[in-house]
């Protein structure tokens, strides 16, 4: 089996079933990560992951199976896979209660749809902040104006 | 008032360190159904969720709006409004009613429903409702491993034990935090080295735990804790949304996320907002599963002593483990913080999740010794690993730890701490000694492993963060020290991040590599005979303890008991006339194909000892072998038809004895001697003094004897053996003959020479007609 038709239904494990569709961010098919491509010094540890596309399709498998928040975790998973360590632990400290205002917020929702791509992510981030600043979750200085 | 030393006693009992109290709903110190807990209510107005469990939007907290934003599924609200709870609570139980309708309800139900449809099972229904739902097809388990001295040969020997044995998972933490590199390496190359295929992570802060992930030196992540209440939640200093990035975060990196809750925590943290322990935990679920989750590590969890202190404790935690299953999450279900003092208490905890079967029967199994349990877990840990095992070999139960011999635990072990010292030298990490490896490999515990300086471990932590040391490092350094097979596991977990399948439901690796979960292998039970059930290699694998013993080798050992003959058979035996006379009758085997007791003592000094008793109290002896049956009971009460005197002693083989007499009935007898492993040479003498005492009409106190009734729980196999041996000498309507010992005359043994232990016999009398004396007769017990 070759080609890229995918079926969500069928294809998990992409490991067994699928190593066709799997590469590392670095382009590495699956099946070159061997002990001889590694003696070769051809394997780089930071680049051993899922691409874009894989948790895309792992998404597609959970939402097949019937999981939909599942899926929706694993989409926003796909997006943030583009999104450097550091810049997404930065967001994640600014999700936390009392970190940001609603416009910085804000601000990291526009710049995860304009420099990363990532419309579902940024929505959720809209989402949470909407909520804080409801729920009084937003920065101590920035409740004033709500 | 005088205390009752009835109570004393058990006030000294292990359970009665931990306080139980009263419910105390104010206080969140109610299991479940509190008082104050919401009536269920759900409103959906133009497509939105308006109201949730008699909440209004308007009043809503951080929960209930991420909850109605991700958490409820209208199509399936739809289709629950229709339904009463006993309706919806019968299906669970029905096993004609498959998990996906089942999952596909609770997406429908609120917090307040859910727990209010949980509290209308019974704890067995619970358990079959657990067993229904349950996600992955194969139940499994995860290990702790952890030392106090942060040992990595130590790390690495353990991690690789608990991966010889089965383990699906394995999870360490640390001390001090800098040294996680240093652990995550160590349980990276020791599970690789015990089987491929492990699941490794290091619970740390979640900046440095993602660092850990991202460079493959772990595999999944289960630190990522949630509340049923804003205000702990907050304290927690996370919320849902923050939360579910952060999974996403991690999943993003090729990271297994598993979240964690637990009823009791709330109460905790003094925020339980007046409700009920299981309600607050429906509430966490349901955010679990909005937040994208596959699964969560629940039943409690560190407050599980908490929740154990009041009624309904343990009902409430099977509760909790149900309702993550009906939302259709993998389940760790706890089992790993110290539920009790009592092992029994603990044990009757764990039966709710052992028997149907969980994702992981426990969400931490200590491997090492408790006190080197640094997740102040050890519910169970290396000293009860026969027990587990024993427990699945009784039930016929796979609850994902396998039996290993201590050669293939000690290969694997010095493997393992090998494999970790290569790794260290490769890199110039500070050097791991011969002797480390040493006593990490058979070793008990982080004290008999040399010290190391931690500062320089530290140093060198912080070089794999600095340097980005990664997983491929590490299989690069262990293939180039000729650790070919665990660079190619460490490899394959590599190949894993990639393909991302793990981040599936319920996903557990092979050591084949393939990936097996709630897609690939759902839990398809419909009934008897279907699902995961124990049987075939699994099941030979499981149930084959290596102190196991094959009973046909013992049965062999005693068929080749080939001593000299003990007993002359001579012509049939007539009744005597004399009415000092004695009979001793002996069972078919005795003396001949049989040559000593079940403790020990040879036939020969034994009926040495009773010829001399017989002879000391004035009574007349006389030797007969008794062919027709193998019952005690039967060989004294034909030996008594025989004597003078109407009395005669009946003596099994293996030791069994009693005093009968020609007028009782067969199954009664003047005195049973049934605790045959307890009886000394000075025994039997004392039981022929008992007899021609009887024989010639004295008065007789019975013969002292000791108890112990655990003895039977430790011979009973061999005592089988023996009577089966016994029974085979048995020929059908054969007459009883006379015997004479062989070799020198008769003459009384030395009292207790022979015996293993005459101060056994001590002032425990029992009654001459022992009133389990027709069970013991054949069914003997013990020796020492």
């Amino acid at each position: 089996m070759s080609g890229v038709d995918f079926d969500p239904r069928s294809d998990h494990p992409l490991g067994t079933r699928r190593p066709d569709l799997l590469f590392t961010p670095g382009g590495v098919p699956l099946a070159d990560i061997t002990l001889g491509a590694l003696r070769a010094g051809d394997l780089d540890a930071t680049d051993m992951r899922a691409t874009p596309e894989t948790l895309g399709r792992q998404a597609e498998v959970a939402r097949a199976a019937g999981r939909e928040p599942l899926a929706a975790g694993l989409e926003r998973a796909s997006e943030l896979a583009r999104v450097p360590a550091e810049t997404m632990l930065e967001i994640y400290t600014a999700l936390r209660p009392h970190r940001s205002t609603r416009a910085q917020l804000e601000a990291w929702a526009q710049r995860l749809e304009d420099e990363f791509e990532a419309p579902a992510t940024a929505a959720f981030v809209r989402e949470a902040a909407a909520v804080y600043a409801e729920r009084a979750l937003v920065k101590e200085d920035d409740r004033a104006e709500i | 008032m005088p205390r009752s030393e009835r109570f004393v006693h058990r006030e000294q009992r292990e359970l009665r360190r931990e306080a139980l109290v009263s419910p105390a709903p104010d206080l969140g110190l109610v299991a479940m159904a509190g008082p104050h807990d919401p009536e269920p209510e759900l409103r959906i107005e133009d497509g939105r969720v308006v109201s949730i469990d008699g909440v209004a939007e308007a009043d809503w907290d951080v929960l209930d709006h991420f909850i109605a934003r991700h958490g409820i599924d209208l199509e399936a609200a739809a289709e629950t409004a229709a339904l009463d709870d006993r309706e919806i609570a019968h299906r669970l139980v029905s096993v004609d009613v498959p998990r996906a309708d089942l999952v596909r309800l609770a997406r429908g139900l609120t917090p307040a429903r859910l727990a209010r449809v949980a509290a209308l099972l019974d704890p067995v229904e619970m358990s079959f409702a657990l067993k229904k739902l349950r996600a992955r097809r194969r139940p499994a388990n995860q290990a702790h491993v952890t030392n106090l001295k942060e040992s990595p040969a130590l790390l690495a020997a353990d991690a690789a034990e608990a991966a010889a044995r089965g383990f699906a998972e394995v999870e360490t933490t640390v001390g001090v935090s800098r040294y996680a590199p240093l652990n995550a390496i160590a349980i990276l190359v020791g599970s690789q080295t015990g089987r491929p295929g492990v699941m490794t992570q290091c619970a740390i802060e979640e900046r440095r735990s993602l660092q850990l992930a991202m460079l493959g030196l772990t595999t999944y992540a289960e630190t990522l804790s949630v509340y049923g209440t804003e205000p702990v939640f907050v304290d927690g200093d996370d919320t849902p949304w923050s939360k579910a990035f952060l999974a996403a975060a991690y999943a993003s990196r090729g990271i297994k996320v598993r979240f964690t809750s637990g009823g009791g925590s709330e109460a905790l943290m003094g925020h339980a907002q007046k409700r009920s322990m299981l309600y607050l935990e429906a509430r966490c679920l349901a955010a679990v599963r909005a937040a994208g989750s596959q699964g969560v590590q629940n039943g409690s969890i560190s407050c599980v002593a908490l929740v154990l202190a009041v009624p309904g404790g343990t009902r409430e935690i099977l509760a909790e483990n149900l309702l993550a299953a009906w939302l259709d999450l993998e389940v760790a279900s706890g089992n790993d913080a110290i539920a009790s003092h009592s092992g029994i208490r603990r044990t009757g905890k764990l039966m709710g999740q052992f028997l149907p079967g969980t994702d992981f029967i426990t969400s931490g199994y200590s491997v090492m010794p408790r006190h080197d349990n640094m997740f102040g877990g050890g519910n169970y840990d290396a000293d009860d690993l026969d027990e587990w095992c024993t427990l699945q070999r009784d039930w016929q139960v796979d609850a994902g730890i396998e039996p290993l011999t201590e050669e293939e635990a000690v290969r694997v072990r010095g493997r393992a701490a090998a494999a970790v010292q290569a790794v260290f030298a490769a890199f110039g990490f500070p050097e791991i000694t011969r002797d480390e490896v040493e006593a990490a490999t058979y070793g008990y515990d982080s004290s008999d492993v040399p010290d190391r300086d931690r500062a320089a471990d530290v140093a060198a932590a912080d070089r794999v963060l600095e340097e980005s040391i990664g997983g491929v490092d590490v299989a690069r350094a262990l293939a180039e020290a000729g650790f070919d097979e665990v660079a190619e596991a460490v490899l394959g977990m590599q190949r894993q991040r990639v393909a991302a399948d793990y981040l599936q439901t319920s996903a557990i690796i092979r050591p084949d590599g393939a990936v097996e979960s709630a897609v690939s292998d759902p839990n398809a039970y419909v009934g008897p005979g279907t699902g995961h059930r124990l049987e075939g290699e699994r099941w030979e694998r499981l149930q084959a303890l290596p102190h196991e013993v094959d009973p046909y080798e013992w049965q062999a050992e005693i068929a080749a008991d080939s001593g000299a003959a003990v007993v002359h058979e001579g012509s049939e035996a007539a009744r005597g006339e004399a009415p000092e006379e004695v009979v001793i009758a002996v069972g078919p085997a005795f003396g001949t194909d049989i040559h000593a007791t079940i403790n020990g003592l040879p036939h020969h000094q034994v009926l040495t000892a009773l010829l001399a008793g017989v002879r000391e109290a004035g009574g007349e002896p006389r030797l007969v072998k008794i062919r027709h049956a193998s019952d005690v009971a039967f060989i004294g009460h034909a030996g008594a038809r025989l004597s003078g005197s109407g009395v005669a002693i009946g003596l099994q083989s293996k030791g069994t004895a009693l005093i009968h007499r020609a007028d009782l009935q067969p199954l009664d007898n003047l005195e049973l001697f049934g605790m045959a492993p307890l009886y000394t040479l000075e025994s039997y003498r004392a039981m022929g003094r008992n007899a021609a005492g009887y024989a010639l009409g004295q008065r007789v106190g019975p013969v002292p004897t000791r108890l112990d009734n655990f003895a039977r729980a430790k011979l009973i196999v061999r005592t089988t053996l023996l009577h089966a041996r016994e029974t085979d000498a048995v020929v059908a309507g054969a007459q009883p003959v006379e015997i004479e010992l062989s070799g020198e005359a008769a003459s009384p043994a030395a009292p207790g020479a022979a015996g293993p232990d005459p101060s056994l016999i001590d002032e425990v009398f029992r009654g001459a007609t022992g009133t389990d004396g027709v069970d013991i007769r054949s069914e003997e017990p013990a020796r020492p």
